[in-house]
């Protein structure tokens, strides 16, 4: 997936004359490629962050059209200031390139682990953010972010996820993806975590439950619409995401849900613990301890729905 | 004489007190406003606004303009004067300043005729700066990049990355004016973050420097009209001020850093030191 994105701002690059690349401290060899033939648009600027969020603000104050690129704790802790007030504040058509979000970087620890970027960023007014689900996705998206008015929060996933969206999904900010129908169960996924979602929703059907996936790529702003259409037909609704419970697709969900008058009862958010992660290991390994597997989905979905079909007063005493 | 002690001794002619007279009117009618932080800039703006920048007060956006950011956004007041006095928008507007429906508020705006830049969060305009001047150079356009920073300012880290960045492209279209009137909010700034020795920081830095007096007319317009201080480089000018310069019980008082109110004793020093308006 990050391939896939570092590629097509190469691609974009080469449309348009003012798309320019700005790292900090990348892998050696970072679009080498992009480097070599456009020089003058490809920037690596050290370990700034701060710095570097204000100088894409003002190439973008001048028509430009900045691609950010660092590890996705960096572009939203470290420098969370810039991103509000130089880009956001003013509008520009930044691009944050964000690696490693959720708990791709789980071997190296809480500092490199984006547990709550998808919350700092829609806090901000202006802000899009964008989870594709693979690297097909991600580079139909990436066609569409050239001109997008505002600044664009691009969460990025390993790399090699598996692939859950098709062509035919096409790719357009602020719409939702249907994967599976079903009227017994809604999951509403963000970013790799649709696929986890999937494998459950199908797994489900083999036992005869209705589940349908509804792939949200953009977090904010948020697909309400579709959310809203699809909420009032089910019976239970689940989020999964990749990031902690407050403030990140659940929550989106479950405002959007109350906004419209559609919050009939719990919504089931699966997602990451209120917690700093002191495990280290594999994304794969830290999701499973968060209940984030297909396996981990199915039991916790099986358990919802029994709490639900439990008449009411039959409850612990 | 040490600049410090020139801008001290500095005495300010009509215009001088006539910008300040605009700054002080608009705080007064505001009720509010960061006045010693505008009182040294005054001069700075001065000479920037009547003699250095190319702009269009019409074509606020002109693309061949050279760009002005205000990164210590909390003298506005200062820049809303010179701004209503070139005709970016009409004076009368000042009279709105800080109000709910005026677009002029305690820190500037993007939004406002002539302003590139929103600040008032410290540390944030040199960057922005550096964006601009690259953005420039990619579109071979021949605007300079003008950012003034307060020397409390200088306290953010962002800064000094962004200072790196300025040497490493070699950015001579560049220039960071330092408003070095020595008093922060709380107090002297040699007592709450050391900066000294600044203009060594800044040629270490990859800057080429020089200083001035901040309020010498002449002084200001003589290095402002050879720049770059040196090619290749970007340019560093230290402007050592008086923070409150030209209202003496204001001068050097952090009590005038901001203020909500003037009592009947500091009205009438205003009045004594800049008269009461035309």
């Amino acid at each position: 997936m990050r391939k896939a994105a570092l590629a097509k701002v190469h691609a974009l690059a080469a449309r348009d004359a003012n798309v320019v690349y700005i790292g900090s401290d990348p892998g050696a060899g970072t679009l080498d490629a992009m480097r070599r033939e456009f020089p003058d648009r490809f920037f690596i600027e050290g370990i700034s962050e701060a710095h570097i969020l204000g100088m894409a603000a003002g190439l973008a104050m001048e028509g430009f059209v900045p691609y950010v690129n660092t590890i996705a704790t960096f572009l939203t802790r470290r420098c969370y200031e810039q991103v509000a007030i130089d880009v956001a504040l003013h509008h520009l058509p930044v691009r944050l390139i964000a690696n490693g979000g959720g708990v791709v970087y789980a071997p190296l620890g809480p500092t490199h682990c984006a547990i709550e970027d998808i919350a700092l960023m829609r806090a901000v007014p202006n802000m899009t953010v964008v989870c594709p689900a693979d690297a097909g996705e991600m580079e139909r998206f990436m066609d569409t972010t050239l001109d997008w008015p505002g600044p664009i929060y691009i969460r990025l996933a390993k790399g090699g996820d598996p692939k859950v969206t098709r062509p035919e999904h096409g790719f357009a900010i602020g719409r939702a993806v249907p994967l599976r129908e079903g009227d017994d169960v809604l999951l509403v996924a963000t970013g790799i975590a649709t696929g986890r979602a999937v494998e459950a929703a199908d797994r489900l059907a083999g036992q005869g439950v209705a589940v349908g996936v509804l792939h949200m790529p953009t977090v904010k702003p948020l697909d309400a619409p579709a959310l809203c259409a699809w909420a009032s037909r089910v019976g239970l609704i689940v989020t999964v995401e990749e990031h902690v419970r407050n403030g990140g697709l659940g929550s989106a969900v479950l405002e959007a849900l109350s906004d419209a008058g559609e919050l009939s009862g719990p919504v089931l958010r699966l997602a990451l613990p209120d917690a700093f992660l002191h495990n280290y290991g594999s994304q794969d390994g830290l999701m499973a301890r968060a209940g984030l597997t297909a396996d981990g989905l199915v039991a916790q979905i099986e358990a919802a729905l029994v709490r639900r079909s439990a008449p009411k007063g039959s409850g612990k005493r | 004489m040490r600049l410090a002690d020139e801008a001290e001794a500095q005495t300010l002619d009509a215009r001088s007190r006539d910008l300040r007279r605009m700054v002080t009117d608009t705080m007064i009618k505001a009720g509010r406003g960061h006045l010693g932080p505008a009182l040294s800039l005054i001069e700075i703006l001065r000479v920037l606004y009547d003699s250095i920048l190319a702009y269009r007060p019409q074509e606020p956006k002109w693309p061949d303009r050279d760009r002005f950011i205000l990164s210590k956004g909390h003298g506005c007041l200062a820049l809303y004067a010179l701004l209503a006095d070139k005709g970016f928008f009409p004076r009368v507007a000042l009279d709105g300043f800080c109000s709910e429906n005026s677009f002029l508020g305690g820190h500037p705006e993007a939004l406002i005729p002539g302003v590139e830049a929103s600040t008032g969060a410290l540390g944030h305009g040199l960057a922005i700066g550096v964006g601009m001047a690259l953005g420039g150079r990619l579109r071979k356009r021949r605007g300079r990049v003008f950012v003034l920073l307060g020397d409390g300012e200088l306290d953010e880290g962002a800064v000094w990355e962004s200072a790196l960045a300025a040497a490493k492209h070699r950015l001579d279209e560049l220039v960071a004016l330092i408003d070095y009137n020595k008093l922060q909010s709380y107090g002297p700034v040699d007592q709450v973050l050391a900066l000294e020795p600044l203009a060594e920081k800044w040629r270490a830095f990859g800057f080429a420097v020089t200083e001035v007096n901040g309020h010498d007319v002449a002084q200001l317009e003589s290095v402002l009209s050879a720049l770059p201080l040196a090619k290749g480089r970007p340019s560093a000018i230290i402007c050592h001020t008086v923070k409150g310069k030209g209202v003496p019980m204001a001068e050097n008082n952090p009590d005038w850093h901001h203020k909500n109110k003037l009592t009947a004793d500091e009205l009438a020093a205003v009045a004594r030191a800049l008269g009461d308006g035309p």
